[in-house]
């Protein structure tokens, strides 16, 4: 390291120096696109990885009876299906996006804060691959659902060894997420470039200031409550045990006072990004900047006085019911402000449907589904019936998946261009993005049917009126999960060289007019806005600019 | 009994179940009020976006228009929502007061969830049963390759359903022994979580008499999905003649008659699919790490006394088994020392198992 310092010293005046030489390159990095490229591979890599749990699940599903697995491993399979992906792929995909978009789209040089960046990397690595590691442990890994809700995962006849693995891998990533929030806070106010107002920010860049504060306000909180969870197994507390005067319940209202806000992590930098791309290839401003600045606040701000909606069957007195049921339809407000702001850009533009903007739409839509279901499940009442069936499956895939995920493929076919001066090739991105939608569809919309129709979730087995749909929703399951392959073929292909063809600065017709990243060189070079920019796009804002 | 009624979820739905009771219905008709509105709002949204998409494309040299807001607009879509949703709150809010009512009711059992079963408990006439999967599902679904077809109601049968009267508004105060469960039959409208240690309150009144089945919503566990829940319910005079007989069995003491070795054997099965499978598996193998194997095992095919009273005094990871009596005692001491790969040679009676106190 200090030789590399006295380099650098020596040629003092040479700016432009390029990265490590070899592997050590991606080790000691402290460079945010290299960061960001290590955050986006580790995060393809976990997405496939929950990917093949996945598959695994839909494969026991497929028949009614028993097929491949045990009934523990296939809580197992869902438990870290889900925890893979939340803290593996999504979270992670989007820190990736961050570091690479938000210094070009500020017009600042690097990260606030390099050295912790490369440092919160490692760490989420060390959280992922501890958590991992149960996966081949003597009774297995964590088989409680991703919830970890007491008295089951402290049992000794469900969880053997995994617990304490899997809690002290919840304080890494957790420590990881906030020091990656912290550098995101401290880019964004101290980097941007001087002629850039706050209200002229890209949308990705408001939506990701906001994640990050929801970052740091709940990520703590989970680290306390799985903190509980291992005095309460190795300590002999009692803070979940009604026998030693404590209150299981009192967990699911801490898990999910940081799990509602969780899920608006993995869903505000998305509208992010779809509010980034829909006007480029609408050829059109954002509609309602203002507003969708506002809405995203807004839907922040409820996200911290809703959690218990998780939880109506919990046994709350019937004013908390009632107050949960109001607060939680609320959030419909500032959604829909979200959907038809998005509707109106499209309006009247001069569209054209290349990959990114197939699967911004594609989001659009379905996301709404999913926020229909979310609307209907907050009518309490209603949710008696819903709660812990699929239709929540079907629910919160229909956000993530359709919306999250697909808005992830979308910024990769919207940015690699930028980042690696080839051209993704189109034709295999249309029919990834085809293949896609149908099977995901076919995947999810079943599970709705499956759940009014009375099929609990987290079951293994399942009772022989529900085998058709299951047998439609595991074959979607199968389609969409090897589509997902192309994607992956594409991204290296991209990588190598692409279609061949040169891009241009803009990649995209006018897309300077939307974000300063575009007006750098393709590929962005190593190091971009030593100097920061002069003048900043203001089309996508008030007037009164 | 409960083998031969109702085949009321022979044929699957797409839509939620209307159900048997008032507030079901009631459920159901908010369900398809919120259902309609989120169809018309997706139905307004999406058209214009497909007739943008399909008109506003530069490829029919469609140009951009430069607007990007409208206040007047914006401040109507915010405006509408917001109307709709209080128009929505109105009747959820009468339904959910109406569900959190449990006064005046007519009876209470207490359901409690246990790994991986129900117990209930008529708390007004001292009737108490546990309720568990039937034999032939239990069998199917532990074995790979088994025909889920072959089996009635297969996952959503029990040996003993619960049964109630029609017309009467029944209390239920719902606990947990281990961890949480969640007791939901959808025919009633409702699911409730029995939390260990904290007791719960729910209620439901049935129009009609029929069969109702419905399954453990909480993840309980490896065999979280096998604890279904059969309601019964009946007109009052067959309840009447159901409590009187169900009375009467519970109050007789138990045979402890001889048995042939073959009847020890296939009742201690039952004993053992009951009771030990959940954790044991049915080959008697456990679970690597968590289970304990009984198949060469020293405890269970170690001196018949030992095992007895181990049995009896459980451990910290396995419950006491005191509510067997001294039939069923002998019944699976037999079982499990001679089958499950296990070979001891000797065959219990009841006689010898059968503690003073066991037949009460």
């Amino acid at each position: 390291m200090s030789a590399a310092v006295d380099e650098h010293d020596h040629h003092d005046d040479h700016h432009d120096h390029g990265p490590e030489k070899g592997l050590l390159r991606w080790i000691i990095t402290t460079n945010h696109k290299d960061i960001g490229t290590l955050y986006l591979l580790f995060a393809l890599t976990m997405f496939f990885v929950g990917g093949s749990m996945a598959m695994v699940i839909r494969a026991e599903l497929f028949e009614p009876g028993l097929q491949f697995v045990d009934p523990a491993f296939f809580n197992s399979m869902t438990t870290m299906h889900a925890l893979v992906m939340v803290f593996g792929a999504v979270m992670p995909a989007f820190v990736g996006l961050a570091n690479w978009q938000i210094p070009l789209m500020i017009g600042a040089a690097d990260m606030a804060l390099p050295r912790m960046n490369n440092m919160s990397f490692w760490m989420l690595v060390a959280g992922v691959l501890l958590l991992a590691s149960t996966l081949f442990m003597e009774g297995g890994a964590p088989n409680g659902g991703w919830t970890l809700y007491p008295p089951l995962v402290l049992q000794p006849i469900t969880v053997g060894k995994a617990l304490p693995f899997a809690v002290f891998s919840v304080h890494l990533l957790g420590i990881s997420s906030i020091m990656g929030a912290i550098n995101i806070i401290a880019t964004i106010f101290n980097m941007r470039a001087p002629a850039m107002k706050l209200m002229d920010m890209p949308l990705f860049v408001w939506t990701w200031l906001i994640t990050a504060f929801l970052l740091i306000a709940v990520m703590p909180v989970f680290a306390g409550a799985v903190t509980m969870l291992l005095t309460d197994k190795f300590f002999h507390t009692s803070f979940f045990n009604a026998a030693g005067g404590g209150d299981p319940v009192l967990y699911e209202h801490i898990f999910w006072f940081f799990g509602h806000p969780e899920v608006y992590i993995m869903i505000l930098p998305t509208f992010g990004v779809a509010s980034t791309i829909i006007p480029v290839f609408a050829r059109k401003p954002l509609f309602g900047y203002a507003s969708m600045v506002w809405a995203t606040a807004s839907i922040a701000f409820l996200s911290f006085i809703v959690w218990a909606h998780h939880m109506f069957t919990v046994g709350m007195p019937i004013a908390g019911e009632l107050y949960f049921m109001y607060a939680t339809m609320l959030i419909a407000v500032p959604t829909g402000v979200k959907v038809f702001n998005w509707t109106a850009t499209m309006w009247k533009g001069a569209m054209t449907f290349e990959t990114p903007m197939l699967f911004s739409i594609a989001f659009v839509v379905l996301f709404t589904m999913g926020g229909f279901t979310g609307l209907m499940m907050a009518i309490a009442p209603a949710d008696f019936q819903y709660h812990d069936t699929y239709f929540i499956v079907a629910h919160f895939h229909y956000t993530l998946v359709p919306a999250s995920v697909f808005i992830l493929m979308a910024a990769g076919y919207f940015w690699l261009p930028k980042w690696t001066g080839h051209m993704y090739n189109e034709k295999i991105g249309q029919l990834h993005f085809w293949l896609s939608t149908i099977s995901v569809n076919i995947l999810f919309f079943p599970q709705h049917f499956l759940g009014l129709a009375g099929m609990p979730r987290r079951i293994p087995d399942y009772a022989v009126q529900f085998a058709d749909w299951n047998m439609i929703s595991s074959v979607g399951g199968f389609i969409f999960g090897a589509s997902q392959l192309l994607f992956l073929y594409i991204v290296i292909d991209t990588i190598r060289g692409g279609t061949g063809e040169k891009v241009s600065d803009e990649v995209w017709e006018d897309a300077a007019k939307h974000g300063l990243e575009w007006t750098l060189p393709s590929p962005t070079p190593y190091h971009t806005w030593t100097t920061p920019p002069t003048s900043v796009p203001t089309e996508h804002v008030l007037d009164s600019h | 009994m409960a083998l031969g009624l109702g085949t009321a979820h022979a044929d699957y739905t797409l839509n939620l179940m209307k159900g048997v009771t008032k507030v079901s219905n009631d459920i159901y008709d908010l369900h398809m009020l919120i259902l309609w509105i989120c169809v018309f709002i997706g139905v307004v949204v999406f058209g214009a976006m497909f007739y943008s998409i399909f008109h506003h494309r530069k490829s029919k040299g469609h140009v951009a228009a430069q607007f990007h807001e409208n206040t007047t607009v914006e401040i109507i879509w915010t405006i509408i929502p917001t109307l709709i949703l209080v128009a929505m709150a109105i009747p959820a809010t009468k339904t959910l007061l109406e569900l959190s009512d449990v006064e005046k009711s007519d009876m209470t059992i207490q359901v409690t969830g246990r790994q991986w079963y129900w117990d209930y408990k008529y708390l007004d006439n001292d009737i108490h049963f546990e309720s568990h999967l039937d034999e032939a599902s239990e069998r199917v679904h532990r074995t790979v390759g088994a025909d889920p077809r072959s089996v009635p109601n297969y996952l959503l049968n029990v040996d003993k359903p619960l049964v109630i009267p029609v017309h009467k508004k029944v209390r239920f105060v719902l606990t947990s022994t281990d961890v949480i469960h969640s007791w939901w039959v959808p025919d009633l409208g409702w699911k409730k979580d029995a939390n260990p240690g904290f007791i719960n309150e729910a209620w439901t009144l049935v129009d009609k008499p029929g069969t109702y089945r419905g399954q453990c919503t909480e993840l309980c566990g490896r065999d979280h999905g096998f604890m279904p829940i059969v309601v019964i319910a009946m007109e009052q005079a067959d309840y009447d003649a159901w409590v009187k007989r169900t009375s009467e069995q519970q109050k007789q003491k138990p045979d402890l008659s001889d048995q042939s070795r073959q009847q020890l054997m296939a009742h201690g099965e039952s004993v053992y699919l009951k009771n030990c499978v959940g954790c044991h598996q049915i080959d008697g193998a456990g679970v690597p790490g968590l289970i304990p194997a009984l198949t060469g095992s020293a405890i269970a095919t170690g001196k018949w006394e030992s095992l007895d009273g181990f049995l009896r005094a459980g451990t910290s990871k396995m419950p006491k088994f005191e509510k067997l009596n001294g039939k069923e005692f002998a019944e699976l001491m037999t079982y499990v020392r001679n089958n499950l790969g296990n070979k001891v040679g000797d065959e219990l009676q009841p006689k010898q198992t059968a503690l003073p106190d066991d037949d009460e």
